[in-house]
């Protein structure tokens, strides 16, 4: 079984960066490498009637433009590279799911970009990088 | 395309408004209004309430339908209420959500929903209203009803979900119109024709509550509130119930017409912040007097059953404590059987776990907190107005924390005001049922809902009340009367779940899987 790197990505600039660096290291120890996006979800929240009424529609549908616009391009480009990849998207608290996905591709690293958040905004709301250095048991590499 | 035409519409509601501003402007419009409206609401409200005579007492016998219901669901289901507490809590707090359905409604988002929908003025205005007609024994009864209540819940929630619509679009809509007509269809070919009348019944009655409890009620009790916080009869306020009714009509309209659901979303996140400061009030005012809870609680269970200078003896009592119970957590009148309907799961029966919690939260604990702060304030009494609703329970607050009207005053306006979007959308749901879905049924509902707003703050409360209740309990004929026809269904997935549930065959993930 050959190594297993994961890669979480949005769409903002770091996370590009992150994700040429996790498709570099792939490259050369010739790892598989899954491609998470984490679609910002609760199940705790509360919601309007009109809005629950409609959820299952809109989930479809933000699932679509993840794989369209993030997941689908990022993949094939690996694939082109000769890299193994695999696209993965859910719906969660981001550090959270980062982590549940790599317990269970067996993932041997995480890594990821900075939000590029200011220092009071992820003190008052803490970092998706911050709470996954603390939560993860695998190393976390956080792309600058 | 479809929000250029909300647009127009909306454009056309405002016109509306300002066209009829001329007429408000002369003196005394709010009298206007109540004389105008008054006849007809008590004709109806007496037709409802058509009640016999028990112990002295008029006993209202839709009242009688809906606790002998709640009974019967409690036995019939074996205490379901107390038996699935535990199961319903599991639920909610997620050990059973599948990670692979992320992003779907949850247990919680739907109980979340169902609930901005019945918290409010009832647990605040009707507690007060309860305890001043019916004395302390009063919220006996209502803690009562409202355990009993979980029941009704239970099989309506059960049943929203099982005969719900998911549409091809991905849109689910359910509700007791769809389980009268599809499930007594289901239930025998000679049921189809009464299961069409009953969803028909229930949606006519549906649309009325929509514009009675949903909305002239909220509108109506919230504007008291105002005046009152804003020096009562002195208050510039006073007699401008229709200025309050255009900005909370314009407010609503924004959001139904104008599609605006970014003020929807920012209520459904206050108005669960302003539950949570109502009851730690509640809770500190009852800590602060500590030494009082034993007589208060003395008050209400002695009170319950020796009723002294109550009009009606303890069938007086009793009936105050449980139509407030009803009129607050609306178990048996079908509603939050919509709402619920929305949830992700393959078993229906577990959504009916979760709407256990509506009316134990609901009435079991806010209800009871409201009712012990006006007890131990010594703030009820028998001689108090029973027209003064919220007005009483302001008060209990203030001898206790005296800037606490004006907080009171915020969360019942952002009750009255989610109460409202839930019981538009509620009432909608019920119009389209009835009349089909298209721009224009769409359009004329929403205005017409618009329009109670004003009527319901211009008019005076007894009317109100009266046909608030009228209309909601209404919904409770052909609901609780189809229901009775569905129970084997209920008691099928009742127990092919509970049988999976007792054998351990129901996946767990994430952390409860672990702790077991």
């Amino acid at each position: 079984m050959s190594k297993v790197l994961l890669v979480g990505v949005d769409c903002s600039n770091c996370s590009n960066r992150a994700f040429e660096y996790a498709a570099d290291r792939a490259e050369m120890s010739k790892a598989q490498l899954i491609v998470v996006h984490v679609i910002d979800w609760s199940p705790f929240s509360f919601n309007t009637p009109q809005e629950n009424e409609e959820r299952h529609r809109r989930r479809e549908d933000e699932l679509q433009r993840a794989h369209k616009e993030i997941i689908d391009p990022m993949v094939d480009d690996l694939r082109e590279k000769g890299v193994f990849a695999r696209g993965v998207i859910r719906h969660g608290h981001p550090a959270e799911t980062l982590n549940e996905v790599a317990k269970e591709f067996g993932a041997t690293n995480i890594i990821i970009g900075k939000t590029g958040s200011s220092r009071i905004k992820s003190q008052l709301f803490g970092s998706v990088a911050n709470t996954l250095v603390q939560i993860s048991k695998i190393p976390v590499t956080v792309v600058p | 395309m479809p929000r250029k035409i909300m647009g127009r519409c909306f454009a056309f509601a405002m016109i509306l408004l300002s066209v009829s501003l001329p007429v408000f402007a002369n003196d005394g419009v709010d009298a206007r209004i109540n004389e105008a409206v008054k006849p007809f609401a008590d004709a109806v409200a007496g037709f409802i309430f058509s009640s016999f005579p028990l112990g002295g007492v008029q006993i209202p016998f839709v009242l009688v339908w809906l606790i002998f219901a709640a009974t019967l669901f409690t036995l019939y289901f074996r205490f379901i209420n107390i038996r699935a507490f535990k199961h319903g809590f599991q639920l909610v707090r997620g050990d059973y959500n599948d990670p692979m359905s992320a992003g779907e409604v949850t247990h919680f988002q739907a109980l979340a929903t169902a609930l901005s929908g019945t918290v409010g003025l009832g647990n605040i205005a009707g507690v007060a209203v309860a305890v001043s007609l019916g004395g302390p024994g009063a919220t006996f009864w209502m803690i009562l009803a409202g355990l009993l209540g979980m029941s009704s819940k239970f099989v309506e929630c059960t049943l929203g979900v099982k005969y719900r619509n998911e549409y091809t679009d991905g849109t689910v809509s359910g509700g007791p119109m769809y389980y009268l007509s599809k499930g007594l269809a289901e239930r025998s070919p000679a049921l189809k024709t009464l299961g069409k009348v009953l969803a028909v019944l229930f949606a006519v009655f549906c649309v009325g509550g929509s514009f009675g409890g949903g909305n002239m009620f909220q509108a109506n009790q919230s504007f008291m509130q105002l005046v009152s916080v804003t020096g009562g009869e002195a208050s510039w306020l006073a007699d401008k119930g229709w200025l309050f009714g255009i900005v909370i009509a314009v407010l609503v309209g924004l959001v139904v017409i104008g599609g605006i659901q970014g003020i929807a979303r920012v209520t459904s996140k206050i108005v669960p912040l302003m539950a949570v400061i109502y009851v730690s009030a509640g809770l500190v005012i009852i800590f602060m007097n500590l030494a009082e809870v034993p007589a208060a609680l003395t008050a209400i269970v002695s009170g319950a059953f020796s009723a002294q200078g109550i009009s009606g003896g303890v069938i007086g009592v009793l009936f105050q404590g449980f139509k407030r119970a009803a009129f607050s957590n609306e178990a048996g009148i079908g509603s939050a059987a919509i709402a619920h309907s929305a949830v992700k799961t393959n078993r229906p029966v577990t959504e009916g776990f979760v709407a256990l919690y509506e009316p134990f939260i609901d009435t079991v604990v806010v209800c009871t907190i409201t009712a012990l702060v006006i007890i131990i304030t010594g703030t009820w009494n028998p001689s108090v107005d029973p027209s003064q609703g919220v007005a009483l329970t302001s008060a209990a607050f203030e001898s206790s924390i005296s800037w606490f009207p004006w907080v009171l005053t915020v969360a019942v306006v952002l009750f009255a005001f989610s109460t409202m979007i839930s019981w538009s959308y509620y009432g909608l749901k019920a119009w389209t049922y009835l009349f089909g879905e298209s721009m224009i049924t769409d359009a004329v509902y929403k205005l017409l809902f618009l329009f109670f707003i004003v009527v319901g703050s211009s008019m005076q409360l007894g009317s109100v009340i009266d046909f608030s209740d009228a209309m909601i309990f209404a919904m409770a004929f052909p609901n609780i009367l189809g229901i009775y026809f569905l129970l084997p269904v209920v008691r099928k997935e009742l127990d092919d779940y509970w049988a999976d549930y007792k054998a351990g065959n129901l996946r767990k993930f994430g952390k409860a899987a672990n702790r077991d």
